[in-house]
């Protein structure tokens, strides 16, 4: 009688990419429902308008490159990139901005390299970079909470805006923005980095409508929500722990240092992460398994590299949130820091 | 009149084959930098054109008396006296186009594109075929410029031939062509990286023209020997 013999390795593993990707979107949708009850219909238009652009790009790329188009437009990867541009734009962005974002990010960033797995730079931060930089005023029109908001943006209106930039009441985006005693209102980051420009104490800018015991109203909580679905990623075994913890350890030593030398003119560090994208690029961008360093070590070091570059680009910068352009710079360095981690092989 | 099979070859490697700016890959630094409008692609090209036939020239009529040793000196010297004719000629007579290009105008001294071509074609054959070979790459280099100088503008600001008075009088601006109106400016297309972007594509476009060309022409039989190699030692 004959025995079976297989060669190592002799456990594999039976996740397919279709898999983990749909996990990663699942998790992210406690963060979508977050930035709809505070922000309104603006983020789940740009989802759905970036999930069909990203198909039909995808589709016409695939068909160009002669691939097997059931199998790779399903695996998920175009999907959770229109996902997580989706979720960064500015909710009330025209609608050409997601069509030109999303075909740069499949066709450019990810197709020309060579498709899934094959991509240097993250699609989707790639994108939002090449928007913020060719686009900025549209780019920096960040809606306030609607809870602070004069007018009522129902979910008609909220298309009307993002379609022909009016509401059918003939309101612009500019005047959306607007507090009703006539004050254009900014993000959290924005306020304080403008105020602390202006001369201001952290603590006077806080005294800002736009916030709520020092934590910007709604991103507090979408943050908490990214966090949520980050833990349960980790939990999932989907993500790496290294790189966002040593992501938001970076961050903690770096701002409480700061607060501490200068509490002033530094925001504290439940501010930093709390606000802006911290807790999304921790748990879902950073983690991009095809963009990431591989090993422990060098997960450890490119973390904390975001981490510098985030502070960094924050609190010196031209741009209030620097998680994009950090993580676009931590890709640049993941092969270099592969080349320095490389685990030594067993037996050596 | 029949053209000589040499200056037919030479037109083909300057402008398609052997091209500066899309095959060789010289002289992209201006190449990229100032190609944001037509206009401004014009009058880099036309720059590099006129200091290219002149120094192929001058580099091929010396060529008898340039010791090897220093060949290279003397042609950037060469290149940078006309660099610096065509300069001042600028300044001179159209002043706008000047301003725009800036520090690439002086930096066509740098252009490997140009020192390229005295180095491996000028300064080994005569005269006239040097001439011809310079007006063949330059004209080569021009429409590569020309071709993403339109292509960023077009991305970029909506229009065709914006500011063509600065490079050829008051007249001109009648030729400016507004393609499709643009609220806001894509300023991706007319930065250094929707350079790269372009170029990219344009090179895939050349890549791909020559390979269907090569696919249309019937396959050549083979008709070697093989033969089996015994002496593995020499």
């Amino acid at each position: 009688m004959a025995f079976w013999i297989a060669s190592s390795p002799h456990n594999h593993v039976q996740n397919k990419t279709s898999a983990l990707m749909r996990l990663v979107i699942y998790a992210t949708i406690p963060g979508i429902l977050t930035q709809w009850y505070f922000f309104g219909w603006g983020n789940i238009i740009h989802i759905i308008m970036a999930i069909a652009t990203a198909f039909a790009a995808e589709f016409i790329v695939l068909s160009l490159r002669k691939k097997p188009i059931p199998l790779e437009l399903f695996d998920g990867s175009a999907i959770l990139t229109a996902v997580l541009l989706g979720v960064s734009l500015p909710a009330l962005a025209p609608w050409w901005i997601t069509i030109i974002g999303v075909s740069f990010a499949i066709v450019i960033v990810k197709q020309l390299y060579g498709g899934l797995g094959h991509n240097p730079f993250n699609p989707a931060m790639a994108a939002y970079v090449m928007l913020l930089i060719s686009f900025p005023v549209q780019m920096t029109s960040w809606q306030p909470p609607s809870s602070l908001m004069s007018v009522n943006l129902d979910f008609i209106n909220t298309l009307s805006v993002i379609f022909t930039d009016f509401t059918k009441e003939g309101y612009s985006v500019a005047q959306l923005r607007m507090h009703v005693d006539g004050v254009t209102m900014a993000t959290p980051l924005d306020t304080v980095k403008t105020n602390i420009t202006l001369g201001m104490t952290v603590t006077e800018s806080l005294n800002n409508k736009i916030f709520d015991q020092g934590l910007g109203i709604g991103w507090l909580w979408i943050n908490i929500a990214f966090l949520v679905g980050g833990l349960f990623l980790l939990f999932k075994k989907a993500i790496a722990y290294p790189t966002p913890l040593s992501f938001l350890a970076t961050i903690f030593i770096f701002s409480f240092i700061a607060f501490l030398i200068s509490p002033d003119t530094n925001p504290s560090t439940l501010f930093y992460w709390f606000s802006g994208a911290t807790m999304l690029g921790a748990f879902f961008i950073l983690t991009d398994p095809v963009t990431c360093a591989t090993s422990i070590k060098g997960r450890i070091i490119y973390g904390c590299l975001a981490g510098v570059l985030v502070c960094v680009i924050r609190k010196f910068g031209g741009y209030p949130d620097g998680i994009a352009f950090a993580v676009l710079l931590c890709n640049m360095a993941a092969p270099l820091i592969d080349q320095y981690t490389r685990p030594r092989t067993y037996g050596h | 009149m029949s053209i000589p099979a040499e200056y037919k070859e030479l037109a083909w490697q300057g402008l398609w084959k052997n091209n500066p700016g899309i095959v060789q890959l010289l002289g992209l630094c201006p190449l990229l930098a100032v190609t944001s409008t037509v206009v401004n692609a014009l009058g880099l090209g036309l720059a590099t054109l006129f200091v290219l036939i002149c120094s192929n020239a001058t580099v091929s009529a010396i060529r008898q008396w340039v010791p090897k040793e220093i060949r290279i000196p003397i042609f950037v010297l060469i290149i940078a006296g006309f660099v610096t004719c065509v300069q001042l000629l600028m300044n001179a007579y159209a002043l706008g186009l000047y301003e725009s290009l800036g520090i690439f105008l002086p930096l066509i001294v740098t252009n490997c594109a140009i020192i390229g071509r005295a180095e491996a074609y000028a300064s080994k054959n005569p005269v006239k075929q040097a001439s011809f070979d310079g007006l063949m790459m330059g004209l080569g280099f021009l429409a590569v410029l020309l071709i993403l100088g339109a292509i960023r503008e077009v991305f970029g600001q909506g229009t065709l031939f914006d500011g063509a008075d600065l490079l050829l009088g008051e007249w001109a601006s009648v030729l400016r062509v507004e393609v499709f109106q643009l609220d806001s400016q894509f300023l991706l297309a007319i930065l250094p990286p929707g350079a790269f972007i372009a170029m990219g594509f344009l090179i895939a476009g050349k890549n791909k023209i020559d390979h269907i060309i090569s696919e249309r022409q019937p396959a050549k039989e083979e008709k070697s020997i093989e033969r089996v190699r015994v002496n593995f030692e020499s």
